[in-house]
């Protein structure tokens, strides 16, 4: 314990971030390269912790750190993971290399702007590690809104398209506001719970357990509006298809492949753990609002005209199962919620990188514009399908186990949002399809005809995401045994038990997901 | 050493003429003694020096006197005994305790800070008119440009408003605290006249915030008289005395003249914070005042109003603060909520700023309805790290034209493309618009915390939660600078910007530093303001002494 794993994790693309920052402007190639390195140091870094990760470790968070910050308001810099927050900070750190890595012409028509975008993807990157390992509620908190900067300029400054000012400033208000009514739940938890640590607020002994049921609730939605606006939910989604549609694929995919899971797993971590009482009044409304998010999300995906604006609007669908897999209160429930925002991040982020490169070659993310591709760049049509599957939940394919979890967890919670949710199944088959229908197959237009097929460099880019959309799809224990017991965690704060089941013998949710897995 | 206070009873002495003079620790009031002399000491040096070198000696004593009383005023923290708040000076009409000493330092630094704004010169020109006293546009104006004559008086002129600056929140007594007020303001309505270029603007500007000024020191007086004939006192510590005794006797039933002179005394304090409804000066004075003593109103006056506000209502009224609350609610839902909305429309850059200073009065009037010792704090952590941020922010605007030697360019459409023709400068001011926001990382974020949790902690959630929205809609039009400045095609060849001198770099240099290192470390400075959880520091959050 004497190494501090995510304080370096943390530190180290913080200063990459800073040294990119401070090169001359017209050294856009070393950018990239150093880019490139710190965030290859930094997956290295991690997945080094990880390796000493115990799953069933004796506390609920590992590799903690706490050093005093401003004793006057009893803030603390505190860091430490649990399964849940470990495999976020690991989907994070492998998503960065990849986003660089196809990222690396998208400069090149502005060298001399091309050094801030990729400083701000290693700023991003520090607080991306940094809001899944805080322990303490108001780094946390520092890490949630500071984030909103830096994206805020990669949309804004370095995105596509004339509605990206329009798309960016909409994103930080949307954010801001949500942030701001948190801050005011975060400042109540200081003021009733007399600490920021979240290990002493959880504690069902102290913190928070003496407060009223009013207050709780009115704290518990704070945070929850703040989550919602992030995940981002049904009615509260609509900044993300217009950040994502105007944004940059490389962006797109931390934006809605990384930045969005905050939400959800806040979700987990401060709404649930803090509030269990209060959580538990909200859940219907909560499971109600995200099947409105799945079917909806889902029709208004199938209606879309701009692949980058769909990605965005299935997204929303997808955010919706997984909040509907927290708030269903089961175990299994919430295993696969926590499984499906790592593979929701494969998925979309490989979907998200392909289109950039339609994009690349196109200059436009619109399915009128494609058409056949696959007769002249097998390989590109042949990921995208791979990862439109994925999408939709194909057995064989990672997600599947997440949603068909969360299904489970939600049918034992009560069979008639379950039955809702699968429709939204049906509708993932339909606008995954048809645009792959559009783009990939049927005649090829001329202005097609001479459309390059994947290079080296893209495939390095989508192969690893293809290659663990498999093998998690084939084998997710591992995914399972980190997530597992930080769930049972939970479920045991909350004060919850799974119901027993109507008909036969339910296995333990590691054991049901196994079953799943063939 | 810090001597005995004065007896009360000296005070309620009949005016009998003693055989001793009164006993004043001249060393405790050094400070304001330094800036006093330096003021008197300048305008001599406006008739004895010749006006080749007067600037050079201006600016040099100027700066060498707001220095030493800084540090004279740091000394005095040391001084003060651990175990008391302070003491009480001259018959009690000067109290020298750790808020007022943190505010008096405060004032001091950012005024340090403006003054090498105002100092600044730029081919041979600076922020100040030729020759005030010329009709602008006429030949004698032209003749004074040409001749390069300065008004070196500004010099002086800012020391007397410093002094004011100074003693307005170390006064004990309402008396003084108005001689405070007027020193400090007289000053400032000249000050703004002067302005280089927009010169009926800046001289409009003058005369509305006189007029106004004058206005809002006549209610002042009036709700002294009013305390007055309730308490039979202008001193703070013999009217916090009746107000918890219920009343002096001095006259009977004498509540409601207390009532009304708490809201005439207010009326006064919160024109100079520029609460809502008194607020409407803020916008045309900023915009029409040379940039540099906008900066110098928007960080030291702000503090030294909002130290007096403190005191009077903590000290003074402390006790009848369930009368003043309900009230105080009021102004500040209206000052957060009804500036944000105008702001919203705002094109001005300048006008904008003003509009934002008079949103983060509002979010000070939460901590100082606290009424606790972290209010206290949390106000006193907010005032310093916004002043830092506000002259920062300003000293931008100075560097931002038009075209080369044209004036600065006032609305924000001109600023379209800084971003990419002066990304550092740019940067800076973005800084600065995040920590106006509030955004975590920025000194103005800690701030925000700091009062929003004291006034959580003092039962005022309602009053955070309107906090919060009128900072989502102010985030708006920060946002809205940021987008053109970042985002936005220059309109042909965008903005000038005029090489900064070493004295507004070093201003933005500072402001920069301050932003980023209280918001990321604020810890020795909160320090000095908020009790410490586990030690027994003196925190400036100990109170007012009475």
């Amino acid at each position: 314990m004497t190494i501090p794993w995510l304080t370096l994790a943390i530190a180290l693309p913080a200063l990459g971030g800073l040294a990119v920052a401070l090169l001359p402007r017209d050294r856009a190639e070393t950018a990239k390269r150093v880019t490139l390195g710190v965030t290859l140091a930094t997956l290295l870094l991690v997945v080094a912790m990880a390796a000493q990760f115990a799953p069933s470790g004796s506390g609920p968070l590992q590799f903690e750190e706490v050093y005093p910050w401003i004793p006057q308001f009893g803030i603390s810099f505190a860091v430490g993971v649990d399964g849940i927050a470990l495999v976020l900070i690991l989907l994070s750190v492998l998503l960065v290399p990849l986003v660089v890595l196809a990222a690396w012409h998208e400069n090149d028509d502005a060298p001399d702007q091309g050094k801030g975008y990729f400083a701000l993807i290693l700023v991003l990157e520090a607080m991306m590690i940094g809001v899944f390992a805080a322990t303490d509620v108001f780094l946390f908190y520092v890490f949630f809104e500071a984030m909103l900067i830096p994206v805020y300029f990669m949309i804004g400054r370095y995105g596509r398209g004339e509605g990206r000012r329009r798309a960016a400033v909409k994103f930080l208000l949307f954010s801001l506001l949500g942030g701001l009514l948190m801050l005011v739940a975060v400042i109540g938890v200081y003021v009733y719970g007399g600490t920021f640590l979240w290990s002493d607020l959880a504690d069902p002994a102290g913190g928070l357990a003496g407060v009223d049921t009013a207050t709780a609730r009115w704290l518990f939605l704070g945070f929850f509006v703040a989550f919602a606006i992030k995940a981002p939910m049904w009615p509260v989604h609509t900044w993300l298809p217009d950040a994502a549609g105007s944004s940059r694929p490389g962006t797109a995919v931390l934006l809605v492949g990384v930045l969005d899971k905050v939400g959800t797993y806040g979700m987990l971590r401060y709404c649930l753990e803090l509030f269990p009482e209060a959580a538990k009044w909200f859940v219907w409304p909560v499971v109600v609002l995200s099947l409105v998010s799945i079917v909806y999300g889902a029709i208004v995906a199938i209606g879309q005209s701009d692949m980058m604006r769909l990605i965005a609007f299935t997204s929303v669908s997808h955010f919706g199962f997984i909040t509907l897999g927290i708030f269903a209160m089961t175990s299994q429930g919430q295993s696969g919620a926590a499984l499906y925002m790592v593979n929701h991040g494969f998925s979309t982020g490989a979907l998200f990188l392909i289109v950039g490169f339609l994009v690349a070659r196109r200059g436009s993310a619109a399915i009128a514009d494609f058409g056949g591709v696959q007769k002249v760049a097998p390989v590109l049509a042949g990921v995208f399908l791979v990862a439109g599957l994925s999408s939709l939940a194909l057995p064989g394919l990672s997600p599947f186990v997440s949603e068909f979890l969360v299904f489970l967890g939600t049918y034992a919670f009560h069979p008639v949002p379950a039955i809702i949710a699968t429709s939204g199944v049906v509708l993932a088959a339909l606008y995954i399809l048809w645009m792959y229908q559009r783009t990939m197959t049927g005649p090829l237009p001329d202005s097609l005809a001479k459309l390059r097929d994947l290079s080296g460099r893209e495939v390095w880019a989508v192969a690893p995401l293809i290659a663990l959309l498999v093998v998690f799809g084939v084998y997710p224990k591992p995914l399972l045994d980190a997530v597992n017991p930080a769930v049972e965690r939970t479920m045991q704060q909350i004060d919850v038990s799974d119901p027993a089941p109507a008909v036969g013998q339910a296995g333990s949710s590691s054991g049901g997901a196994e079953g799943e897995s063939e | 050493m810090i001597p005995v206070t004065l007896p009360g009873a000296a005070l309620m002495a009949a005016p009998v003429i003693t055989e001793e003079p009164p006993a004043i620790d001249y060393g405790l009031l050094a400070p304001m003694l330094v800036i006093f002399g330096a003021g008197v000491v300048a305008v001599i040096v406006e008739t004895a020096v010749p006006q080749a070198r007067r600037r050079v000696v201006q600016v040099a004593l100027t700066l060498a006197a707001v220095a030493a009383a800084f540090v004279l005023t740091v000394l005095q923290v040391g001084m003060l005994p651990a175990d008391e708040a302070g003491a009480t000076v001259a018959f009690a009409s000067v109290a020298v305790d750790r808020p007022t000493l943190f505010l008096q330092g405060t004032i001091l630094l950012l005024g340090l800070i403006s003054l090498l704004l105002i100092a600044e010169h730029r081919n041979g020109e600076s922020a100040f008119a030729a020759q005030a006293a010329a009709v602008p546009g006429s030949d004698e104006e032209r003749a004074h440009v040409m001749a390069g004559s300065q008004h070196t008086e500004v010099y002086p002129l800012v020391l007397f408003a410093l002094l004011g600056m100074q003693l307005f929140p170390a006064a004990n007594d309402f008396l003084t605290m108005f001689i405070a007020l007027e020193v400090m303001s007289l000053p400032l309505y000249l000050l703004c006249g002067l302005a280089r270029r927009r010169r009926l603007f800046s001289q409009e500007a003058a005369v509305k915030y006189f007029l106004l000024g004058a206005f809002s020191s006549a209610f002042f007086l009036f709700g002294i008289a009013m305390v007055y004939g309730y308490a039979g006192s202008v001193n703070f510590a013999r009217i916090a005395e009746s107000i918890d005794a219920g009343g002096a006797g001095v006259v009977e039933n004498g509540q409601p003249l207390l009532l009304l002179g708490i809201g005439l005394v207010a009326v006064g304090l919160l024109f100079k914070v520029g609460a809502v409804p008194f607020h409407n000066w803020k916008p045309d004075v900023y915009q029409g005042a040379p940039t540099p003593i906008t900066a110098l109103m928007a960080s030291c006056t702000l503090v030294a109003a909002f130290g007096a506000l403190l005191r009077v209502f903590g000290v003074a009224f402390g006790g009848a603060a369930a009368d003043w609350r309900p009230m105080m609610w009021i102004v500040a839902i209206l000052t957060m909520v009804v500036a944000a909305v105008i702001a919203v429309t705002q094109r001005d850059v300048k006008r904008l700023l003003a509009y934002s200073s008079v949103v983060h009065a509002g979010f000070i009037l939460t901590a100082v309805i606290a009424n606790t010792a972290e209010g206290l704090g949390g106000a006193l952590f907010y005032l310093a790290a916004y002043g830092f941020t506000t002259i920062g922010a300003f000293a931008v605007i100075t560097l931002v034209r038009t075209h080369e030697n044209g004036p600065e360019a006032g609305d924000i459409t001109q600023w379209a493309g800084l971003g990419r023709t002066s990304p550092l400068l740019a940067g800076a001011l973005t800084l600065f618009l995040l920590a106006f926001a509030g955004i975590p990382l920025t000194s103005g974020f800690i701030g925000k915390f700091a009062v929003f949790e004291a006034a959580v902690a003092a039962d005022a959630t309602p009053l955070v939660v309107v906090g919060v929205l009128s900072s989502a809609v102010t985030a708006f039009f920060y946002v809205r600078i940021i987008v053109q400045m970042f985002f936005a095609e220059p309109e042909g060849d965008g903005p000038t910007v005029v090489k900064a001198g070493a004295f507004t770099g070093s201003v933005i240099g500072i402001g920069v530093a301050a932003t980023l290192v209280l918001g990321v470390y604020p810890t020795p400075l909160l320090a000095e303001l908020l009790p410490d959880p586990g030690g027994e520091t003196p925190a400036a959050a100990v109170g007012f002494t009475r």
